[in-house]
């Protein structure tokens, strides 16, 4: 009798022991991550991200700051709110901040004062927040700048494009509603603004500024509202529409730039695991080190040096901050005389176009434009390669021409300051200004398509001639001709490698039947829109002339008849001399 | 010697030498330079000497019996009359080196380069003063910011002065090229005279409007501005949220888009 002990489910000697196999996330990670891949099946999702592949470029990063710097408005912001107190109630500073000791303030404006002064690093902290909150948004205006000079809004990501411009408008209501709550001199008099630019709603004006005030101006209510709304209503909604966004990118894949190898199927990188998580890690604390640099050095808004508010003053270069400026400037630009009574109501059109219709309307146009280009192109392919700008003249120049307005409108919210650092005359500011804003859009159009299309020419010279080397060679029959050097095949590719574009034709044309059918109108307009975006399009080398340039081996002159005319005669392009 | 003439090619002998030059000019000159005259009691003499200083130098504008003058083109005048605007006025604009103005401009803008001595200037503000009855420059006590209350100046200072000189005293635009200056750095003498006397755009605030002590609270003020220094870093000029808005920009997204240059650039 053998003493192996049989165990107690084994009713043969034969038996094998029964044995719950590990499952199959479990055999593959094992350890802490087995664990928990048994209980949450997270397992598969991690390592399709892990897996995830990214491309490389330092532009795919500037949204990588803008969400960073969000993370740390949301670290810092929470450290404030240990302190600060939402309050219009009233007391009297009794706080270590001479100067201001024995003057009566609101509670919010005390506590912020008690956070600067009193609270050990809370100066530092605020200062991170307000300058994070600074960057977040100037980050999204950089990422937005990118995305858009790409072309990286196409098919299929219109979607990302429109929550990203929502994000973007809800980053600066968002920073809007953090700069009013210290209850400072400078921050009433941002809130008092705003009453009245909701004041110039035609009819319901009052009765709105009645709604978000809870009564006559400033009331005691307008601080909590902005509190609840800055700390828990919006962050909530930014943080969800972020949410969406990142998820949206890692569904439909990064688009990345043309290259060798890099087609629309794929995506040449480097995966999350560990490159990217190394490298995005790190930068996130490069970042926080950039930001933490910046509010140890510099001060940012000075909250004791503006006092409490109080209806009565108001200090000279009241000025919002930086993203609010457009809005602001507009107001400035404005003329007194818009302003008009009809059937017993105001319309302060010398306000309202500025402070309630601007602000909305930027970023509608920027959020319907994808959808109006593919209406125009008739594109509807997907892209994951993206566009160099040059390669999208009229796109580029429609984008450079919106900065150019916006930036006119920012720096008009500015013209005081300008003028007393400038030694100009700030009436003469304001009307170069108005005059600006109709007139530098059109010059900067005209010249960014310009030197698109320059760079294209540029573009297609080097592809069709190759480098020029410099070195002049004489042959034995007494000629010169420069050698050209070769490009590689990746240099070239980078050069070529867009498709031809080539305005819509749309004529009036006849049906089946052979009945006339004109355009229709909306035909109409978008054979005129094509032919805006496209009439005077270079296109890229094709094989056959690649091949007619470079046919008798040298090609240093065989294209310069060519040259003048882009691609129609390439073809019949003679060189004028064999060697 | 030997050992200093073997140090002569020691590289730290240039800078040595260069700062031993130095502090003997230095030396030298503060030894030689003219210094200020005392400036005295007001005389009747002084009164006469300074109607001269004043026809010699100021009468091209201002008249030769400080009645004002037009420039003759339409209403604009060269000067106003002085006759009763008191020998702080004169004090006030002279001292700081605003009066005689350079050049027609917008406005006359504060100067290093003072052109006439203290007591020069006690002369010409005796003989303005004869003139009329105006306010006169206040004594040592009325503008010791020591004995002001900086916390009630800065309120006074936020309702009557912050709209035009920003809420720390920084300056700000207005119309057509002319401005409230910074008032940092202003002598306490001078921030009330001003306000005695409202120079160029400036409103007068007289001491039914001001009190003497409500001034000297002001005074008290932005004295404590200056020596408050800045908590938070550097000031950015104390403009607010423009050079804010600029330094993230340039520094904040020029820092951060160089590190994500460097980052991209960097193999995996």
């Amino acid at each position: 009798m053998s003493t192996s002990a049989r165990p107690a489910d084994a009713l043969r000697a034969d038996d094998k022991p029964t044995q719950t196999p590990p499952s199959a996330a479990a055999r593959k990670i094992g350890g802490v991550a087995g664990w928990v891949d048994d209980r949450t099946g997270a397992g598969k999702a991690v390592g399709y991200l892990m897996k995830k592949v990214f491309p490389d470029h330092w532009s795919f990063m500037l949204g990588e700051i803008a969400m960073y710097s969000m993370i740390i408005a949301l670290i810092s912001g929470a450290f404030l709110t240990l302190w600060f107190v939402p309050s219009m109630g009233h007391t009297v500073y009794e706080g270590s901040y001479v100067p201001l000791r024995g003057v009566h303030m609101s509670e919010a404006y005390a506590s912020t004062l008690h956070i600067s002064f009193d609270v050990r690093g809370g100066l530092i902290i605020r200062q991170i927040h307000h300058w994070a909150a600074l960057m977040f948004i100037v980050a999204i205006v950089v990422h937005m700048f990118r995305v858009f000079f790409t072309g990286a809004f196409r098919k299929p990501r219109e979607i990302n494009w429109v929550i990203g411009s929502v994000l973007a408008l809800l980053a600066i209501v968002e920073g809007f509603s953090g700069y009013s709550l210290p209850d400072d001199l400078l921050s009433g008099t941002g809130i008092r603004a705003m009453q009245g630019f909701v004041q110039t709603a035609p009819v319901i004006g009052s009765y709105l500024v009645y709604g978000i005030f809870g009564g006559p101006f400033p009331g005691e209510a307008i601080i909590p509202r902005l509190y609840s709304a800055h700390i828990l209503l919006l962050p909530a909604v930014l943080i969800g529409l972020f949410t969406a966004h990142i998820v949206l990118v890692a569904l439909q894949k990064h688009t990345q730039f043309p290259g060798p190898g890099r087609t629309n199927d794929n995506v040449v990188g480097f995966p999350v695991m560990p490159v990217y998580a190394a490298k995005a890690g790190g930068f996130f604390f490069i970042v926080f080190g950039v930001i933490s640099l910046m509010a140890a050095l510099v001060t940012i808004n000075a909250v004791w040096a503006y006092g409490p508010y109080d209806p009565s003053p108001v200090t000279a270069g009241s000025q919002p901050d930086w993203y609010m400026g457009f809005a602001d400037g507009a107001l400035r630009l404005l003329p007194g005389w818009l302003e008009f009574t009809l059937a017993g109501f105001t319309f302060s059109m010398n306000i309202m176009p500025g402070a309630l219709i601007l602000l909305p309307l930027v970023y509608i146009v920027v959020g319907v434009y994808p959808f109006v280009e593919r209406w125009v192109t008739g594109d509807n392919r997907e892209h994951h390669l993206l566009d160099r700008p040059r390669n999208a003249p009229t796109r580029t120049a429609i984008g450079m021409a919106g900065i150019s307005m916006y930036s006119v409108l920012m720096f008009a919210a500015a013209n005081d300051i300008i003028a007393i650092k400038l030694h100009m005359s700030i009436n003469d500011i304001t009307h170069v200004l108005r005059a600006a804003f109709f007139i530098l859009p059109i010059i900067v159009f005209w010249c960014t398509k310009r030197i698109c299309l320059s760079l294209q020419r540029a573009d297609r010279n080097l592809a069709l001639h190759q480098r020029e080397s410099g070195t002049i060679i004489r042959t034995p029959d007494g000629s010169f001709f420069e050698r050209h050097d070769e490009l590689t095949a990746d240099e070239r590719w980078i050069l070529v490698q867009h498709e031809p574009v080539a305005p819509i034709e749309i004529t009036d044309g006849v049906d089946e039947n052979g009945v006339a059918k004109p355009a229709s109108r909306g035909d109409k307009l978008r054979a005129k829109l094509s032919h805006f975006y496209f009439k005077d399009a270079v296109n890229p080398v094709t094989p056959a002339e690649l091949a007619a340039a470079h046919h008798d081996g040298h090609g240093h002159e065989a294209i310069e008849a060519a040259d003048e005319d882009d691609s129609a005669q390439l073809g019949s392009a003679v060189p004028s001399r064999d060697h | 010697m030997n050992a200093l003439a073997a140090r002569r090619r020691h590289p730290a002998a240039i800078a040595v030498l260069l700062l031993i030059g130095l502090f003997l000019m230095g030396a030298a000159y503060s030894a030689v330079a003219p210094r200020p005259a005392e400036a005295g009691v007001v005389s009747q003499d002084d009164v006469s000497e300074g109607k001269q200083l004043f026809q010699a130098n100021c009468a091209s504008c201002h008249g030769l019996n400080a009645e004002g003058r037009k420039t003759g083109s339409g209403d604009a005048i060269a000067g106003p009359t002085l006759a009763g605007v008191g020998a702080a006025a004169v004090d006030f604009q002279m001292s700081t080196g605003r009066m005689p103005m350079r050049a027609p401009t917008a406005q006359a803008p504060r100067s290093d380069t003072i052109k006439f001595s203290e007591e020069d200037i006690a002369k010409i503000s005796a003989y303005v003063a004869s003139l009329a009855p105006g306010p006169a420059i206040p004594s040592e006590e009325m503008v010791d910011p020591t004995k002001g209350d900086p916390a009630k100046g800065g309120e006074l200072f936020r309702v009557n002065c912050a709209m035009c000189h920003n809420s720390s005293g920084a300056g700000g635009a207005l119309t057509r090229g002319k401005y409230a200056p910074s008032l940092m750095d202003v002598a306490p003498k001078d921030i009330y005279m001003a306000m005695e006397t409202g120079p160029q755009s400036m409103p007068v605030f007289n001491d039914t409007n001001l009190d003497s002590t409500a001034k000297r609270d002001i005074i008290a003020f932005l004295k404590s501005v200056e020596e408050g220094g800045n908590p938070g870093g550097l000031s950015l000029g104390r403009l607010g949220p423009v050079t804010e808005g600029m330094f993230a920009w340039i520094f904040g997204l020029g820092l951060l888009v160089g590190i994500a240059v460097w980052l991209g650039k960097k193999a995996a």
